[in-house]
């Protein structure tokens, strides 16, 4: 165990070195071609529209890697030889590990589109892609963003803030409909209207067209129309990036596959993050999770395990979180899409702002398996603990105050779910009062 | 195939900005060119003319422009351009405002006449053209500090309109900045200004009327001739009720209410370098120093200052009652010398405890002050009556090193000159003795917390950035720790800003409030440990 070597700089990576280093002296080296020091990719889009500068993404000091004694490497692996331990490096000699963590995260999915290869073509996923990004966008007339996901919508808002028409093409009938409740998308919907960005609700992109010099000048839809830009932006997915490691002794699937304690398929070597697939994943989860906080759980436990306590990957109840433009949105536990049979939901809705509250329950049982919440804050440790306790529907309407994380001063909604809780159930209920709660808000963890 | 079907969702914000936002600001243009041609006497024909005008025209422009910049965008965070802007990322007109606010202030203090205040004889310049307004509200001529006043207010009450267009949304930004407003206005402007009118506090007999100013920010409350004059006969009821209020307030009330909410009540709801920092400052708060070597200064020197404050006081006091003033004569070198000394023993000390840290801030500050303390010390050897090589040690003498560094350079020179530059809570993150009382109750006897909610934290880094002072909030909400700090204010700009509905300040038990709830997944694994 002297030397841990990590591919990677990203959440999980650096995770992963920050927790081997809090329990051994072990030799830790970081190496990414990406950028010298770890940042918050989720910033992305803040330093295009100039809410931040890259320096401000970084978590960490720049001091903070050599006082810790994270040795970081600024170059690019080409190539594992799992039988010497050996990698090789495009600047630096060769580098020996004892273990090595595999963190390389993921590229953006390109579906084989004729023109997808074209100078402006290009998801938004690494430091590299916003700095292309940036300089494509001197004197952009317009950009087509292609696939209605969470990466597609905040690439329309970048464009956005600077003046910058967006034609958005989504493929389901509403934006990101296989996640999202009709509601809450048509919610979306309206919001990327309101912004007038151009969306074009089903409707996909047959070829990009090219001006004869490599560059992009326009796409063409299934449709048939032909939308002129400078500028397409690929957000269908991501794919684990793992190319370098096709061919090799390293068992991959669509990523390198792991057990629950991040091993892979070869002894002392451990994946972490986008670019590990589980083999069998903890239930309720998918074998490709592209999530900042399983990245950070995995980073965890996968350095745990390095160090020899054994630890297993359990990320708890399900949540995340986004923003629309201005929506913001929160889950917790399931919301499927659509709600399966024996699985029903209240949901209540702001009349004029965008904001809404979503509690799903399984009816026979009337306990509470999920929350979803468009523009309104809710207590992570509240709804989990709910949510682990499988807490009925009643009990969590009649305790909803003490989930409100909105700032204060706010308007809370409890009267208006306690309303709708009544009119469909027939019971009256009483609300608890704040007193009563303090203990469920403030020592729920 | 209609290729421009979408030419007509052009962006609702137009670039460059509406057109009555370009009126305001060309009302406001045009009251700065009034404002600045008095200095020259130009206005001295009808003063109480061009005064309404440039007034109203920087009210009224100020407010317009305000508003439109941000009525036609949906509500939200508008940060966009932020640091590409030449005036908020200390651009080339970044520069240009600070350096003419640093010249004000400087004007202010040291150089009055500059701005016409006159000395014995009648106002000329500027503030002249405010003796029509000082005669309304109080029968008198106006002072520099008149002029001051007045021009704050405006500037709270007009960027104040802007900050609440801004933060529409958010219900907590309306309120703070609505009493922020009030506060101001009616505590800190016109009360006092009417209160002189009914002669209060005149002749001489000049006390502050702010009923919230209180010591140590209020350094001359505890002065002998502004106790003397709270005491006059003439200033009955009011100037005891202004002195006992001045006691309670900073023994009773701050403590408590600091207990109950934190400090916020007051640094970001009802005071006045707070008030101007959260309104006309809230474009440069991302400006602000997030290292660690500069939050270790900022412990170094608000203490400082408050250990310096309270010396000063309690010699004042002794002075006071006994009626001694001990003048020990000290050569100006050695006077000098010694805070060269105790200046480099703070630095060494903190150098050695923290070894990691890159000090450079330290000794580049260490090296001003006490290059400023050179200055001061040693230019009477070579200017004035008594170019004495000895300097007489008293409590007077400290009151008046106080007054000068701490009262006028480091609040009004550094504080606000230097927004554009170094953000806009300098004075309150690094100097100001009562955030530093009040931050010593936040910090260990308090029931405010910004609570992390659970694993919601991405690391985006907006809450540390947006953070005026300073703190680096993401180290905490990463980790999923509540953030307890001395030095936060309350604003809820990060709170606000964060795409994740990840903070919220609130009141709470104090059991649990530091660390806070630590992890949200199974019990297997932590998310993080510290």
């Amino acid at each position: 165990m002297n030397h841990v070597v990590i591919i990677g700089n990203g959440i999980s990576g650096i995770t992963t070195a920050r927790q081997v280093r809090k329990k051994s002296d072990a030799r830790i080296t970081v190496i990414s071609a990406e950028t010298e020091h770890f940042f918050s990719r989720t910033a992305l889009m803040y330093i295009y529209m100039g809410h931040m500068k890259y320096e401000n993404t970084k978590p960490y000091e720049d001091w903070f890697w050599k006082k810790n004694k994270i040795n970081l490497v600024f170059d690019q692996v080409t190539e594992v030889d799992f039988e010497k331990k050996q990698l090789t490096l495009t600047k630096t000699t060769p580098v020996n590990y004892d273990k090595l963590v595999i963190a390389t995260g993921s590229l953006p999915n390109k579906f084989g589109w004729p023109g997808q290869d074209l100078e402006g073509v290009q998801g938004l996923y690494s430091y590299q892609d916003l700095e292309n990004m940036e300089k494509r966008s001197r004197s952009l007339k317009r950009a087509v963003i292609v696939g209605g996901g969470l990466i597609g919508i905040e690439m329309a808002e970048m464009f956005h803030s600077r003046n910058i028409p967006v034609t958005f093409l989504v493929r389901e009938k509403s934006f990101w409909g296989k996640v999202l409740p009709r509601e809450e998308s048509a919610m979306v919907n309206s919001e990327i209207l309101n912004n007038h960005i151009d969306l074009r609700l089903g409707e996909e992109l047959e070829e990009i067209l090219d001006d004869g010099k490599g560059q992009v000048i326009g796409v063409k839809t299934k449709g048939g129309e032909i939308i002129n830009c400078g500028f397409v932006g690929l957000t269908v997915g991501v794919r684990p990036n793992i190319d370098f490691l096709r061919d090799t002794a390293l068992e991959i699937d669509r990523g390198v596959l792991i057990n629950e304690r991040q091993e892979t398929s070869v002894a002392d070597v451990y994946a972490v993050g986008d670019c590990a697939q589980h083999r069998t994943p903890p239930s309720g989860r998918r074998n490709l999770e592209q999530i900042w906080y399983t990245g950070k759980i995995q980073g965890e436990n996968c350095a745990r395990n390095i160090c020899g306590d054994k630890s297993h990957y359990d990320p708890g109840v399900f949540y995340n979180s986004a923003k629309f433009f201005e929506i913001e949105y929160q889950i917790y536990g399931e919301v499927p899409v659509p709600e399966p049979e024996g699985v029903a939901s209240i949901y209540w809705e702001h009349p004029e702002a965008n904001k809404s509250i979503r509690i799903v329950f399984e009816e026979n049982s009337q306990s509470v398996i999920g929350f979803n919440l468009m523009g309104i804050r809710f207590r992570h440790e509240v709804c989990d603990k709910w949510l682990r306790e499988k807490a009925t529907l009643k009990t969590v309407v009649r305790d909803l105050r003490a989930a409100h994380f909105d700032p204060e001063f706010y308007k809370t909604y409890e009267t208006e779910i306690k309303k709708l809780y009544e009119q469909t159930t027939g019971e009256s209920i009483e609300l608890s009062s704040l007193e009563t709660l303090k203990n469920l808000i403030f020592k729920s963890a | 195939m209609d290729n421009n079907a979408s030419i007509s969702l052009s962006n609702p914000h137009p670039e460059g900005g509406t057109l009555l936002q370009k009126l305001g600001l060309a009302g406001v243009g045009i009251s700065l060119v009034i404002f600045a041609v008095s200095l020259f006497n130009l206005t001295s024909g009808n003063q109480s003319l061009f005064l309404t005008v440039a007034m109203l025209l920087l009210m009224v422009g100020g407010a317009l422009y305000g508003v439109e910049k941000y009525r036609h965008i949906p509500a939200g965070i508008k940060n966009n351009g932020v640091f590409k802007s030449s005036m908020t990322n200390r651009g080339i007109i970044g520069w240009i405002v600070g350096i003419i606010l640093t010249t004000f202030y400087i004007a202010l203090y040291w150089f009055p006449e500059w701005i016409g205040q006159g000395t014995g004889g009648a106002n000329t310049g500027m503030v002249a053209l405010f003796d029509p307004l000082a005669q309304l509200l109080k029968g008198q001529n106006a002072s520099q500090w008149f002029v001051y006043g007045t021009f704050y207010t405006i500037a709270i009450l007009v960027l104040g309109i802007k900050f609440l267009y801004k933060y529409r949304h958010n219900a907590y930004h309306r309120n703070r900045t609505i009493v922020v407003i009030i506060s101001q206005l009616f505590l800190a402007y016109l009360i006092p200004e009417i209160l002189e009118g009914l002669n209060y506090g005149t002749a001489g007999n000049y006390y502050g009327k702010d009923l919230k100013n209180m010591w140590p920010l209020n350094y001359y409350f505890t002065d002998g001739w502004y106790l003397d004059n709270l005491q006059k006969t003439v200033e009955q009821p009011l100037g005891m009720i202004y002195l006992v209020w001045g006691i309670i307030l900073f023994l009773v009330v701050t403590p408590i209410i600091t207990y109950y909410v934190g400090k916020r009540w007051y640094c970001s709801w009802v005071c006045g370098c707070g008030g101007l920092a959260e309104t006309a400052g809230d474009p440069y708060r991302h400006l602000s120093d997030k290292s660690t070597d500069a939050w270790l200064l900022e412990r170094i020197l608000i203490h400082a200052v408050l250990v310096f404050v309270f010396i000063m006081t309690a010699l004042l006091m002794v002075t006071y009652f006994s009626g001694y003033d001990f003048g020990i004569g000290l050569n100006r070198f050695l006077v000098l010398g010694i805070v060269a000394v105790i200046v480099t023993v703070v630095i060494v000390i903190q150098r050695k405890a923290y070894p990691h840290v890159p000090m450079t801030k330290l000794y580049v500050v260490g090296g001003i002050i006490v290059l400023g303390f050179a200055i001061y010390i040693l230019t009477p050897l070579f200017f004035g009556e008594n170019q004495s090589s000895t300097v007489y040690f008293s409590s007077y003498e400290f009151r008046s090193w106080y007054g000068f560094f701490v009262g006028s350079a480091f609040s009004g020179v550094i504080g606000v000159g230097f927004y554009p530059v170094l953000g806009n809570r300098v004075w309150c993150r690094f100097g100001c003795p009562l955030a530093g009382y009040m931050g010593l109750i936040q910090r260990f006897k308090s029931k405010f917390r910004i609570t992390t909610n659970g694993g919601q934290c991405i690391s985006c880094g907006n809450c540390s950035t947006y953070c005026e002072q300073g703190i680096d909030v993401r180290a905490y909400a990463q980790k999923g720790e509540n953030i307890v700090r001395a030095s936060c204010v309350g604003c809820g700009v990060c709170a606000a800003v964060c795409p994740r509905g990840v903070l919220k300040l609130e009141n709470g038990p104090e059991e649990g409030r530091i660390h806070g709830p630590i992890e949200i997944s199974s019990e297997g694994i932590k998310v993080v440990e510290d």
